[in-house]
């Protein structure tokens, strides 16, 4: 029987250059997930929009065939070839999609409920009663609550996750053949991309449809997919079935991609508690709560961002804060930097050299402030965004050095050259600007300019999380080997704890603004006590068939604080205190 | 397949190498300062060259433009009061001769009273090329009386007619570029100091400035514009000389003008501002000087510039609606509002429809700024291909 979906020597070129995509052969089968593997650039997303044939204007079709061949005795369709009518009327009824970024995809200004009729009203004529019907019912299926509320909502009111399950509503309610999903959960926090994931499978067993799954997640795929298609640089590296490809690389790129993927250790061991004698940076009770203007004429409303904070960096060591999105671990690196004043009542102190007065960070005489700028420094998350594309290299790094007045000219250009070379980059690179370079290299720059005035500590706002997996691999290597050699310190946010797991020496779960649980990485996987924590560990994507999500322990700690069992649960907003279970291991949980 | 296994495993034969070069561009084309990359993109945008180097070209004649005129602006031939155009022949009964006139004569024209003008189709009279006329102030400062050419000694040279007084449009229409078009550059001069000043530093430190600036800004837009400016205008004493009131006329367009340019520059400010570059410059200890020039400016300068191209037509036909309102430039200065002045009278721009011919530059002029400033605008993103 011929398969759901043949695609075969398909090539895609731009203009008179080399082609992105070359000779690109698969099949789909009916009800079964073939997952697309590939970093940025490798030509995934292109391959897949050729199969709706939603490319750019640019782009040019040079060769190949993509054969379409629905129902069980249906004739095989080229969809490359299709007029365009035709082709409009297979989109979203035969085959449908779903994007990477949810808040873009889907209309601001259209309720959620007329947004996924729409597809529905196009492709059946179909009452407005009945349509409702199918829509909510899909809308229970993807696990809203209150599908009559998710019908009359916006997309702005919905968290992203939300947003998410309603785009797969949308795909699925004309019972697709094919969904094709392009990083349908990499926008997406941990949990809500196990969640989401789940509820894939779930509904592809339940309607048996194909899935196309296009993602750079090696650990998405192991728990996904059917057969495994690993692309690179437009070209086929590697097909065929997931558990030999999982089991066996065969190819040298394959292999490098599992070399670089992060896990959590599959035999954690305790690790024993960091020492807390030299601190470098200490955060002491410390809460934030930020005012918003309520709209209308209602007064102001209290946020609390983070509460009651505790956090001690010892020197030379790197202290992880692990959370989702909103869980006040960005607002705590902030206020660890000085750039907010937290609640009364909290302080940061640093201390530059072991044993030194330490500075109070939110009360410091102008001199203080200099050098408390120049011994601690940030790396940002979006390496395109956090350089200057109007400045050159060699500006970008020399102007801390200007700012602070170091050095003539050639010193300072001596010293950027130096930085330069520190991040593994060559000075040639110096006259250049930064938009010629791809994400690692810029972020490499990012971390040379960090570096330029000799920090004692860097704050790490998810330096890894815009990047591909074995970019990733190589930056975080970087970072290692920068914090050994010049003894720096580290405190690191991130939302990946496989990525925590490699280089932290102690890790701080948050949730909801404060730390649910704090231990060194070892113990903290060998012995997660808090729900969340065990939800955070359950959800990470491992690539590994043997180690698949645990959907249930998922549910029940990434959901409310009010679902936890009775020993962790909150007590309206009082959450219970931060007990020491064990040397080093700290939970917040009622005894 | 080459590499097809049983199981339809497929493994890509082809040599492959780990070649990451660390130090290599990753975008070769990119490889260039955000100049050239935007000079690489306008280049292509066709309308928007053409009218770039029109109005480079129009400007470059500014300083010259009493070399290329065969009159000076107030010169007035008392025999030739709203002469018609004539046009500069080169062959007479099939014999070329080079560039020449027809002379007239005028004669009167008692029925509908006015004047017409005879040509005379039987003595071709060339024209004088970098002949003597009046003097004339070359680049404003040089005195000289060479002209391109004028006309030989008993005819004349109007090549787009002349106007009430007999003073020849062609030329005063050269002479008025340089007021009309540099009150343009003045206006945006002051408008932008004003606009990127107050811009900046409501959108840098938000809060109460930004309250304040705010709302003087909407209090300004609030103003009906015409009147505001006819008080201005009129508030300008009688006995100033024309250049005075050239400066303060563009001095009043730019006042005027610039709230809108502020908003736009806070607007943009208050994205740039949650940059991260800024953001890295703010942490290591820049001052907010040091981060608005060295980081918010560059950023949007290009932004600025095409703004600045798209703003400057408005200040042309600001100076334009006031000269012909008589609010302006008065004569003796010479700009296209001031000369249209003349066309006030509907009677006259029926029987001597030249008179109403400055519109034409006015118009191409106002065209090939908002083309410039369009092609200056898509190409201003120089990252997407």
């Amino acid at each position: 029987m011929a398969a759901l979906l043949d695609v075969s020597s398909l090539t895609i070129g731009f203009g008179d250059a080399a082609a992105v995509v070359e000779d690109v052969s698969f099949r789909v089968e009916k009800g079964r997930t073939l997952a697309l593997v590939g970093e940025s650039g490798s030509g995934k997303t292109l391959t897949c929009r050729s199969i709706l044939r939603i490319l750019p204007k640019a782009a040019q079709l040079r060769g190949g065939s993509i054969r379409w061949t629905p129902g069980t005795d249906g004739a095989a369709l080229d969809l490359l070839t299709l007029p365009e009518r035709r082709m409009r009327d297979l989109r979203g009824s035969q085959i449908s999609m779903i994007f990477q970024e949810p808040m873009r995809s889907l209309s601001p200004l259209h309720r959620l409920g007329d947004q996924v009729s729409e597809v529905l009203h196009l492709h059946q004529s179909i009452s407005r009663a009945e349509a409702k019907r199918q829509v909510l019912a899909q809308f229970d299926r993807v696990g809203f609550a209150d599908p009559e509320r998710a019908w009359r909502s916006y997309p702005f009111e919905m968290s992203g996750g939300m947003r998410q399950r309603a785009m797969i509503a949308m795909a699925m309610v004309g019972r697709p053949e094919l969904l094709i999903a392009d990083e349908p959960t990499t926008a997406l926090d941990v949990t809500t991309q196990a969640q989401v994931l789940g509820l894939i499978k779930e509904l592809q067993a339940e309607i048996g449809m194909a899935v196309i799954l296009v993602t750079h997640d090696l650990g998405v795929v192991a728990n996904m997919a059917d057969e495994v298609v690993v692309m690179n640089r437009g070209r086929v590296m590697e097909s065929g079935r997931a558990s030999d490809i999982l089991g066996a690389p065969a190819h040298a790129y394959t292999a490098k991609l599992f070399a670089a993927a992060p896990m959590i250790p599959a035999t954690p061991s305790p690790a024993r508690a960091m020492p807390h004698d030299d601190l470098i940076l200490d955060i002491r009770n410390v809460s934030k709560s930020f005012t918003m203007r309520a709209g209308g004429w209602r007064g102001p409303v209290a946020v609390t961002a983070c509460r009651d904070v505790n956090l001690s960096l010892q020197r030379g060591k790197t202290l992880a804060v692990v959370g989702e999105s909103g869980s006040g671990k960005t607002t705590c690196a902030q206020v660890a930097l000085g750039a907010v004043q937290p609640d009364p009542g909290g302080e940061v102190l640093f201390r530059p050299v072991p044993g030194a007065e330490p500075i109070n960070v939110h009360n410091m005489t102008e001199t203080q402030r200099r050098s408390f700028q120049r011994q601690a420094q940030m790396v940002f998350q979006d390496p395109f965004s956090s350089l200057s594309p109007r400045m050159r290299i060699q500006q970008a790094l020399t102007e801390p050095l200007e700012i602070h007045g170091i050095g003539n000219r050639a010193e300072r250009r001596e010293k950027a050259a130096q930085t330069l070379q520190l991040v593994g980059l060559s000075p040639d690179m110096l006259g250049r600007y930064p938009h010629a370079f791809s994400g690692g290299q810029r972020q490499r720059l990012s971390i040379a300019r960090a570096l330029t005035l000799d920090p004692k500590l860097l704050v790490c706002d998810e330096p890894t999380s815009a990047l591909d997996v074995s970019v990733q691999d190589q930056i975080l290597t970087l970072l290692e080997d920068i914090r050994d050699q010049a003894g720096l310190s580290y405190l690191f946010i991130s939302h990946d704890l496989a990525v925590v797991a490699r280089i932290a020496d102690e890790v701080a779960v948050m949730r909801a603004g404060v730390i649910v649980e704090q231990a060194p990485p070892g113990t903290l996987f060998h012995d997660p006590r808090h729900p969340y924590t065990r939800a955070l560990i359950a959800a990470q994507p491992e690539p590994d068939l043997s180690r698949p999500i645990d959907l249930d322990l998922v549910a029940q700690g990434a959901g409310e604080p009010s679902g936890w069992p009775e020993m962790f649960r909150f007590e309206g907003t009082e959450a219970p205190v931060l007990r020491e279970l064990s040397p080093g291991h700290m939970v917040r949980c009622h005894v | 397949m080459s590499g097809t296994q049983p199981d339809n495993r497929f493994v890509d034969t082809k040599p492959w190498v780990d070649a990451d070069d660390l130090s290599a561009p990753e975008r070769a084309d990119f490889d260039a300062s955000a100049w050239q990359l935007t000079w690489r993109k306008f280049r292509r945008h066709r309308l928007g060259l053409i009218s770039g180097l029109f109005l480079l070209l129009c400007y470059l004649l500014l300083p010259v433009a009493g070399f290329i005129a065969p009159y000076t602006p107030n010169e007035r031939s008392a025999d030739y009061l709203y002469h018609p155009p004539q046009s500069i022949n080169l062959w007479h009964d099939g014999s070329f001769i080079g560039p020449f006139v027809y002379p007239t004569v005028a004669e009167p024209d008692l029925v509908n009273y006015r004047w017409t003008y005879v040509t005379d189709a039987t003595r071709p009279m060339p024209l004088e090329f970098f002949c003597e006329g009046r003097e004339y102030r070359l680049f404003g400062l040089i005195p000289s009386d060479t002209h391109l050419f004028c006309a030989p000694e008993g005819a004349t040279v109007f090549l787009w007619g002349s106007d009430r007084l007999g003073r020849d449009v062609f030329s005063r229409i050269l002479y008025g570029a340089q007021l009309s078009l540099t009150v343009g550059l003045i206006g945006i001069t002051v408008s932008f100091t004003l606009g990127i000043f107050f811009g900046a530093i409501a959108g840098y430190f938000g809060g109460k400035t930004d309250w304040i600036i705010n709302r003087a800004i909407e209090i300004l837009r609030s103003l009906p514009e015409l009147p505001l400016w006819l008080a201005l205008s009129a508030a300008v004493p009688s006995n100033w000389g024309p250049v005075a009131v050239f400066f303060i006329i563009s001095i009043i367009l730019g006042i005027l003008d610039w709230p809108g340019l502020a908003r736009a520059v806070r607007s943009k400010f208050l994205s740039l501002r949650e940059e991260e570059y800024v953001k890295a410059a703010e942490m290591m200890g820049a001052r907010p000087g040091r981060v608005i020039r060295r980081h918010l400016l560059p950023n949007f300068m290009s932004h600025l510039i095409a703004s600045a191209t798209l703003s400057i037509p408005a200040m042309i036909l600001g100076e334009t609606a006031l000269s012909y309102l008589g609010l302006g430039l008065r004569a003796p200065a010479v700009s296209w509002g001031v000369m249209l002045n003349d066309a006030q009278n509907l009677a006259s721009i029926e029987i001597y429809p030249w008179t109403a011919i400055p519109m034409l530059p006015i118009i191409v002029v106002v065209l090939a700024f908002n083309f410039l400033g369009d092609g200056l605008r898509s190409s201003l993103d120089p990252y997407k291909s």
